[in-house]
């Protein structure tokens, strides 16, 4: 099957500071890509180089077969267009309330008459049970409700491409369930192509097709939730015990 | 922009880093880095700026938000500018039995330095650093981020209104500045030397030549564009933290009103050689 999003030996840093080395990895049309790993070791980095907001200081990223690294802004815009990004903290534009914000790239690039956009932005506020905040700002919400308003925004102009940071950190156990049992809705009934960054193994082998371990920057593990479960490897086990790896790491000092 | 430095002693980077800071020279380097990347800004900035879509809305607001929101503040600089000023020169024109042209050394004054360099300074401490902090908390909360995954160019969103609202915002202010500055010295006039009003107005406007008046909105244009593109270039940096929001905040305030002060004498100096 075709890759629809592709690294190829990528390094990616910050400033001075390396954060993923020469990682490659191709999620297939339809797919759900989950990156797992523990918090600070740049699993988010790799959504933004997704959306060219970051470029690789080494190797090469390619979006619908094509390399993205060196285009230039204008023509990463149109790129873009054809993905969401559900940022961690929702990353919601506080100047707008709730109705701009879903409705922003709708709007932003007429994508829809203004009725339909308004059809459009009540449908998937309802499908994030937060159809009464349309006249609110995200500085109203709780940090739940901005987080379903950021998914109710990736939902709205229905991309092929959903890139979720950490879709369901802080959120109860109800909406933690409602955001799972959605994106498994955009997987089964639309096919969509999802690269999801979390650091809840359970969470990640409910919701994946595959499964990438980042570790200290590189990648140490790639396979179905299956194989994870049977890794002996002790730094994926730890995900998976973390009290026993705690203690033979104490008895090891 | 000059990226955070890694603290690793084995770190090659780190090492050249230490290098350059040992370098006497390593302060000029980086102030032309910063210098070399504000131009850089700059340019995108203006060229978003004659590039469609034209967004007449958000630029509206920003000039309601820096032109009537720094108002008040304008018009008390303008009226202590001018009681302040009439008062010193009444001091000195005593000494020489003048002080019934009280009117002329404030015409002069205001017209030409005062009024467009405090205006701007004073718009650069409201506006300028309301503008940093903005964006700043915009890039530190990831929205500007959000505003490239949404396809938007953050520079056209959000620095083209801000730039073009201060640019065209600053000569008007300056110029209820002055006035309010003129206003101020003819109360001084009228009651401390008691020159009657028509004979100090008429001495302000024997100096208020078109090369003086025009010269002076000249400097406030510029200083306007100045304010706008230090305030969002300090404000547009990827910082961390909201310690990163105090410092986009004093960048821009400090910056812009030292370039103010720089700008103004070069200004100063070109007007002399040329129209003045």
């Amino acid at each position: 099957m075709e890759s629809i999003l592709r690294l190829e030996n990528v390094s990616l840093d910050y400033g001075k500071q390396e954060i993923i080395r020469g990682a490659n990895l191709h999620v297939k049309a339809g797919e759900t890509k989950v990156i797992l790993g523990p918090s600070g070791v740049g699993k988010s980095t790799i959504l933004k180089a997704f959306l060219g907001i970051l470029k690789p200081r080494q190797g090469k990223i390619h979006i619908r077969e094509r390399e993205i690294s060196r285009l230039p802004e204008r023509e990463l815009v149109r790129l873009r267009l054809g993905m969401s990004m559900v940022f961690q903290h929702g990353a919601l534009f506080d100047s707008m309330t709730v109705a701009e914000n879903v409705s922003f790239r709708l709007r932003e690039f007429s994508l829809d008459t203004r009725e339909k956009i308004q059809k459009r932005v009540h449908e998937v506020l309802h499908f994030v049970g937060l159809a009464h905040t349309k006249h609110l700002r995200p500085a109203e919400l709780s940090g739940g409700m901005r987080k379903r308003v950021a998914i109710a925004r990736a939902l709205a102009p229905d991309p092929g491409i959903f890139l979720f940071d950490e879709p369901t950190v802080g959120l109860d156990p109800v909406n933690h369930y409602n955001i799972e049992q959605l994106i498994l809705k955009l997987k089964k009934e639309k096919q969509r192509t999802m690269v999801i960054v979390t650091h809840d193994v359970e969470s990640a082998c409910r919701l994946a097709d595959s499964i990438v371990m980042v570790h200290e920057g590189r990648f140490i593990f790639e396979g179905t939730p299956q194989q994870l479960k049977t890794q002996a490897d002790p730094r994926i086990r730890a995900f998976w015990d973390p009290g026993s790896f705690a203690a033979s790491a104490t008895k090891k000092e | 922009m000059i990226s955070p430095r890694s603290r690793d002693p084995e770190d090659p980077v780190f090492a050249v880093q230490s290098k350059v800071k040992m370098n006497p020279f390593a302060p000029l380097y980086f102030f032309f880095a910063e210098v070399g990347d504000l131009t850089r800004f700059i340019g995108n900035a203006v060229a978003c700026v004659f590039m469609p879509p034209y967004r007449k809305s958000i630029a509206r607001r920003q000039m309601d938000e820096i032109g009537v929101g720094s108002l008040p503040i304008v018009t008390l600089t303008g009226l202590f500018m001018g009681l302040v000023l009439a008062l010193q020169s009444i001091v000195e024109l005593r000494n020489i039995g003048a002080t019934s042209y009280i009117g002329r050394p404030i015409g002069t004054t205001v017209i030409r330095e005062l009024g467009p360099v405090l205006s701007s300074i004073m718009v650069a401490a409201r506006a300028g650093s309301a503008i940093a902090a903005e964006l700043a908390s915009m890039s530190i909360n990831e929205q500007i981020d959000a505003l490239r995954a949404e396809g938007a160019d953050p520079v056209k969103k959000l620095v083209e209104p801000r730039l073009i609202a201060c640019t065209l915002m600053m000569p008007a202010l300056t110029t209820i500045c002055d006035l309010v500055a003129f206003a101020g010295g003819w109360l001084v006039a009228i009651n401390v030397v008691q020159v009657s009003s028509s004979f100090y107005w008429d001495s302000v406007l024997e100096v208020l030549t078109p090369a003086f008046i025009w010269g002076g909105l000249v400097k406030s244009t510029v200083f306007g564009f100045v304010i706008g593109a230090v305030a969002c270039h300090s404000g547009m940096k990827h910082r961390l933290g909201s310690s990163g929001v105090g410092e986009a905040t004093t960048q821009a305030v400090v910056i812009s009103s030292i370039a103010i002060l720089m700008l103004d004498f070069v200004l100063t100096k070109i007007f002399i050689m040329t129209w003045w």
